[in-house]
């Protein structure tokens, strides 16, 4: 091949609607995902410049982050504020045009749940929205990026954006997974080992043969923490797996299209010999399940592992963020990571909120209970992750064993709605963010996967999943 | 938005890492509708204590730094959510410049559109600044965006790379959709063939 390109490349030559000199290159955006948090502002001021929504077809809208988990809270919203922030989007979504799934919709969920599973998410697509997790939507082989309310108003109205052309980093995982370790796994590795800005200004392109052998819903898991690396999107290269996901889904092409799709697609997988800025290999034999034990996600462990001490840190300024770190989440330098003892679970967010992360959790909490003095809930990524739940008995499996069954939404992932930690209280949570205060104010998150969440809440600590015996009649 | 071309102003340095977005603007602040108005809510957690006592030794409540529009803070500065409520917040409450290591790119992007400039510097220049903005009182620094220089006038100098074209819109303090705008003919051109490819369409 003359000149071989990567899958970012293609999607992004495709996109250049002009290069003027000495400018950022003008991208054509095919979809906008729109949620109540960061559109208002972004609508207003359409409305003061006297501007309309260029292409309301590209664009759909959903509630997700501020509303509440249980039946009786979404039907009265108690948050008068956030009510409002809910009724101005519909509002807008009515002025401007916007398809909306709200609250009863049984498509709603959290936006970066729903594009996949309607079908709207595509590979080769341009794809923003005003959340840094829109990097999710890359596991299909879309260029998806998150951005602030003035580009999201930008978008509105002109359908593009100005930007400069990030660098691509390739990271490959090679190899066959050990048992017990999953994408969420593979992500928190890569994060705690390039550090919270080690792809920043970068597109990331995961490959090797560990990437290729995830599902669709793992696949996801990892593009999604790509912002927790700095990156500016993450990528994989549409395969058999892809297409399969999407074949008959609502809104993806039928008939002759579905064919002549399929074959744009095939197209886009970077080409061998295609030139990256940076390359990183890890052989997948080496990883582990991992838990966070600091405020930041780069700040992991195996969960084999003791909470490493201050002193080693690199730098002066490393040490002080490690032993405040440490302070705010009440740990002590070499306390084995599997005697933390927790007081809540949390199961759910665009991370690990989909059919696949229940079915793992459901499997590990089968036939046993919460322990007493931990409160665990389950909040599906969206409604038909939840249909498809209660289909397959998995409610029943978690209230079995004691954990709260709730409705879509973000939820405790940011504690935006009533669904939020005391202060003081420690979490094993497969969201995204470790940050202070993320989960409520002086909360203490620590992140997993479903399986280790949830084999937490069972043992009241954290425990080696590799060595939990799921009870395999039960599930039966 | 504002132009900013060269600013002169006390320096409050911020000694902490990865300062991520949820801290400067924590999300129950997020449900407004409006754009202005987070001043009084920027660094809420670290500012005052649960039940709204001033925390003393957090810099923000420092006397020391009253009016500061500089801020001086460690690597990867405004990491995590897309919140574009957090440059309202820093713009909002006075700061126009920001100096660290690393920033992340939405903060990046977002700060720029708010009139905010984010300079790099080395860590050990930025070292330097935090050091000498909690030792010496009334530490003033200088941002120049023409010059691209950072100076004390007491003989810290240091020039910082600066993207050419969002040195334009800042200095001339311009809106980006108007200059988006200067393209429609080549956008309607490009569309048109655009939506041929039926594989892209949204829905
Ligand atoms: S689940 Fe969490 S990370 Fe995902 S969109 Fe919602 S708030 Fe953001």
């Amino acid at each position: 091949m003359s000149n071989p390109k990567t899958l970012f490349e293609k999607v992004w030559e495709q996109h250049v609607v002009v290069e003027p000199k000495g400018e950022p290159t003008l991208l054509y955006i095919d979809l906008q995902l729109l949620h109540e948090v960061t559109s208002p502002q972004a609508f207003e001021g359409l409305r003061l410049a006297g501007r309309k929504v260029r292409r309301p077809d590209r664009s759909i809208a959903t509630v997700d982050h501020n509303v509440p988990t249980t039946l009786e809270g979404r039907l009265n919203i108690v948050d008068q504020i956030a009510a409002k922030q809910i009724s101005t989007l519909r509002q807008n979504c009515a002025d401007f045009g916007i398809e909306l799934y709200d609250v009863d919709s049984r498509q709603q969920g959290i936006v970066h749940v729903i594009g996949p599973e309607l079908g709207i998410t595509k590979p080769g697509m341009t794809i923003v929205c005003g959340d840094s997790h829109t990097s999710t939507h890359g596991a299909f082989g879309a260029l998806a990026f998150g951005i602030g309310t003035s580009e999201v108003e930008h978008v509105l109205a002109t359908q593009t954006l100005p930007q400069s052309k990030p660098q691509t980093f390739r990271i490959s995982v090679e190899g066959e997974l050990p048992q017990g370790v999953t994408a969420k796994d593979v992500i928190l590795a890569i994060i705690g080992k390039i550090g919270t800005d080690g792809a920043t200004g970068c597109v990331v392109e995961y490959a090797g043969s560990a990437i290729r052998s995830l599902s669709m819903e793992g696949r996801m898991t990892v593009c999604n923490m790509s912002i927790e690396a700095g990156a500016r999107a993450g990528m994989i290269a549409p395969d058999e797996k892809t297409f399969a996901y999407l074949r008959g889904r609502q809104f993806s092409p039928k008939g002759d299209a579905w064919d002549k799709a399929v074959a744009e697609w095939s197209k886009l997988p970077s080409d061998p010999g295609a030139m990256f800025d940076r390359e990183l290999v890890i052989d997948a034999a080496t990883l582990v399940p991992y838990v966070s034990w600091g405020t930041s996600p780069g700040m992991v462990a195996p969960v084999t592992a003791n909470v490493p001490d201050p002193a080693n840190a690199a730098t002066d300024i490393d040490r002080k963020s490690f032993e405040r770190a440490l302070e705010y989440m009440d740990l002590k330098a070499g306390t084995p990571l599997a005697e933390i003892e927790i007081d809540r679970v949390f199961i759910g967010s665009c991370t690990n909120g989909r059919i696949e992360d229940l079915r793992a959790a459901a499997r590990v909490a089968a036939g046993r209970k919460v322990s007493s003095h931990v409160s665990a809930m389950v909040v599906p990524g969206s409604q038909q992750v939840k249909a498809q739940a209660e289909k397959e008995g998995l409610d029943r499996i978690f209230r079995e064993a004691g954990f709260d069954w709730r409705e879509p939404g973000c939820s405790m992932c940011l504690g935006m709605n009533p669904d939020i930690l005391s202060p003081g209280e420690r979490c094993a949570s497969t969201s995204n963010r470790n940050f202070e205060g993320r989960q409520g104010r002086g909360g203490r998150t620590h992140l997993v996967s479903p399986e280790m969440a949830a084999a937490a809440a069972i043992a009241g600590h954290f425990v080696d999943i590799r060595t939990w015996e799921v009870r395999e009649e039960v599930i039966a | 938005m504002e132009p900013f071309r060269t600013l002169t102003s006390l320096a409050m340095p911020l000694d902490r890492t990865n300062v991520d977005t949820d801290q400067i603007i924590p999300k129950q602040f997020l449900k407004r509708i409006e754009r202005t108005g987070y001043g009084d809510f920027l660094f809420f957690d670290w500012r005052q204590t649960p039940t709204g006592e001033p925390i003393a030794d957090f810099v923000l409540n420092d006397p020391r730094y009253k009016g500061a529009q500089i801020m001086v803070a460690g690597k990867n500065f405004g990491c995590g959510s897309s919140r574009e409520h957090a440059a309202w917040a820093l713009s909002d409450y006075g700061f126009r410049a920001v100096i660290a290591p690393t920033f992340a790119d939405i903060f990046y992007s977002n700060a720029g559109k708010n009139g905010i400039v984010l300079v790099k510097l080395s860590e050990e220049q930025v070292d330097e600044l935090l050091k000498n903005a909690s030792t010496i009182p009334n530490y003033q620094l200088t941002v120049s965006l023409e010059a691209q220089t950072v100076t004390d006038g007491r003989g810290f100098n240091a020039s910082f790379e600066f993207d050419a074209f969002r040195k334009f819109c800042l200095v001339e303090g311009l809106d980006d959709i108007g200059l988006t705008l200067r393209h429609a003919a080549e956008l309607d051109t490009f569309e048109k063939q655009h939506d041929a490819a039926n594989w892209l369409k949204a829905k």
